[in-house]
């Protein structure tokens, strides 16, 4: 099968982007997208063209480095699906694909599809953690967890830290993936005696970073690549509540 | 920084405000409705009603001014989260495709929020103020009395809201205002019961589906005191 895709291409962070087209060559549509783009890569190498840079590692869905909004859709189509995981049989034969990067304010471009996404990591600095004495390990089941929190919890830690929660969201806003973070640990007896300054710190990073705010329409849980569900939020939101009546 | 600082400038702290002070308006919205719909149960239930409502103007403006400054921070929080959250986004998608999943109310808060904004101004002016140039029947609303049963004077309400209602123009802004309030909140009490953080893994699927319901039976009430006076209701009391 054939394709043709509408790139966003831009030399540098600084640098004014824009779109080229380019027809594929001949593919197997059960390739990844992102082995399209491989393929597509070495073509334009070919020619003496400069290869798209785009993102990507573990290309099966864990790593959370591979983004690509796809037709204005990050990670393209399909649910609980990171970009590696999409394929190119759920496209037709001659269909133009929009490529573009993650569209954000704190994600800004450093070339073609490649988002600069540190901003999560600064936001993980400030309270992503438990503070324990680390040291040998513990005996099995000294700390007792329910088993609907463990549960829930692992719900949150499938959070992989694509982005595509913002890239999705109409205000760019990392409700999904700091809420992801703040109850991955709060719902776990490791993370109570930082709860409080932990959400307190995380919001006000995210704020800083100039994320949008959540307006709940949906959209992120709708992009999540680990269908991290839009009741974290809420669940943050309590703690937030909570955490500015008790102090830090 | 403290309690206040944090509510008042970070981003969940204006959603916690925006909640709040929608939870008042929703509670108002629907104990208005609540009052409202005695007009079917005839000019006595209705004057009486509202005779009780003014019984102490004191009172009466301390819940004025409490509703001023729920709608005021409600409003000022929305163009706070609005203004911060097209910043977040200097360069937009190719297009400019809806995102995904995203329901027609959801996106348009702060237009429909700001069109039953102007709906409230004049619905104040209209059966409150009770300026006469507005109401577009010629006769003062304020000038519309009868006797109690006791034999006092009071405001005949039931006159004035036939009366209002009897233009066809005001009932259909009326029917328009409350749709938008109820789009408004088909979306916003959803979006208010996630920011209280209530919207969790246990409860939140009931009020996911009771939002829209609750939105309904919003717009169903209101609309069926304008739609029943077109349809000839309370004739007889403007002879």
């Amino acid at each position: 099968m054939k394709v043709t895709l509408k790139v966003w291409r831009q030399q540098s962070p600084n640098s004014a982007g824009r779109f080229e087209t380019y027809p594929t060559p001949d593919l197997n549509p059960n390739m990844s997208f992102l082995e399209m783009l491989d393929v597509v890569n070495d073509d334009l190498t070919r020619q003496g063209k400069e290869p798209i840079a785009f993102a990507h590692d573990c290309r099966e869905g864990i790593c959370g480095t591979c983004g690509l909004s796809i037709n204005g859709r990050p990670h393209g189509e399909g649910r609980g699906t990171a970009t590696c995981q999409l394929y190119m049989r759920h496209f037709t034969e001659g269909q133009t694909i929009t490529i573009e990067p993650f569209r954000a304010g704190p994600f800004p471009v450093l070339q073609d599809l490649i988002v600069d996404r540190s901003a999560f990591d600064r936001i993980m600095q400030k309270g992503g953690f438990v503070s324990v004495r680390t040291g040998s390990c513990q005996d099995a089941n000294a700390l007792p967890v329910a088993k609907p929190a463990a549960e829930l919890a692992m719900d949150a830690a499938a959070c992989i830290g694509c982005g595509a929660c913002v890239a999705s969201c109409k205000n760019a806003s990392a409700m999904l993936f700091v809420s992801a973070k703040v109850s991955q640990l709060g719902l776990l007896p490791q993370g109570q005696p930082e709860r409080h300054r932990r959400v307190l710190a995380m919001v006000a990073q995210m704020d800083r970073e100039g994320f949008g705010n959540c307006t709940v329409t949906g959209s992120c849980e709708e992009a999540c690549p680990k269908n991290i569900s839009l009741a974290f939020i809420a669940r943050m939101n309590r703690d937030y509540a909570v955490a500015l009546l008790k102090g830090e | 920084m403290n309690l206040i600082g944090r509510l008042f400038c970070s981003s969940v702290g204006k959603k916690l405000i925006m909640a709040a002070t929608g939870l008042g308006l929703v509670l108002f919205v629907f104990g208005h409705m609540v009052g409202n719909l005695q007009v079917f149960l005839g000019p006595e239930a209705i004057n009486r009603y509202a005779e009780l409502l003014h019984f102490s103007p004191e009172l009466l403006w301390v819940v004025r001014l409490g509703m001023l400054t729920l709608i005021g921070l409600h409003i000022w929080a929305a163009f706070q989260v609005s203004a911060e959250n097209r910043v977040a986004r200097p360069v937009g998608y190719d297009g400019s495709p809806a995102p995904v999943e995203t329901t027609y109310a959801s996106r348009t808060m702060l237009m429909s929020g700001l069109i039953v904004a102007a709906f409230v101004i004049y619905h104040l002016l209209h059966y409150t103020v009770r300026v006469e140039a507005i109401n577009f029947t010629g006769r003062s609303f304020a000038d519309l009395k009868e006797l109690s049963e006791a034999g006092v004077e009071r405001h005949d309400v039931f006159k004035m809201v036939i009366l209002g209602f009897s233009k066809p123009l005001v009932s259909l802004f009326y029917v328009v205002g409350v749709g938008l309030l109820s789009l408004h909140l088909s979306h916003g009490l959803r979006a208010m019961f996630q920011s209280l953080g209530l919207l969790t893994h246990r409860c939140g699927p009931l009020i996911r589906k009771l939002a829209p319901v609750l939105a309904w039976v919003l717009f169903l009430g209101y609309v069926s005191i304008p739609l029943a006076v077109m349809l000839g209701f309370g004739k007889e009391a403007l002879n």
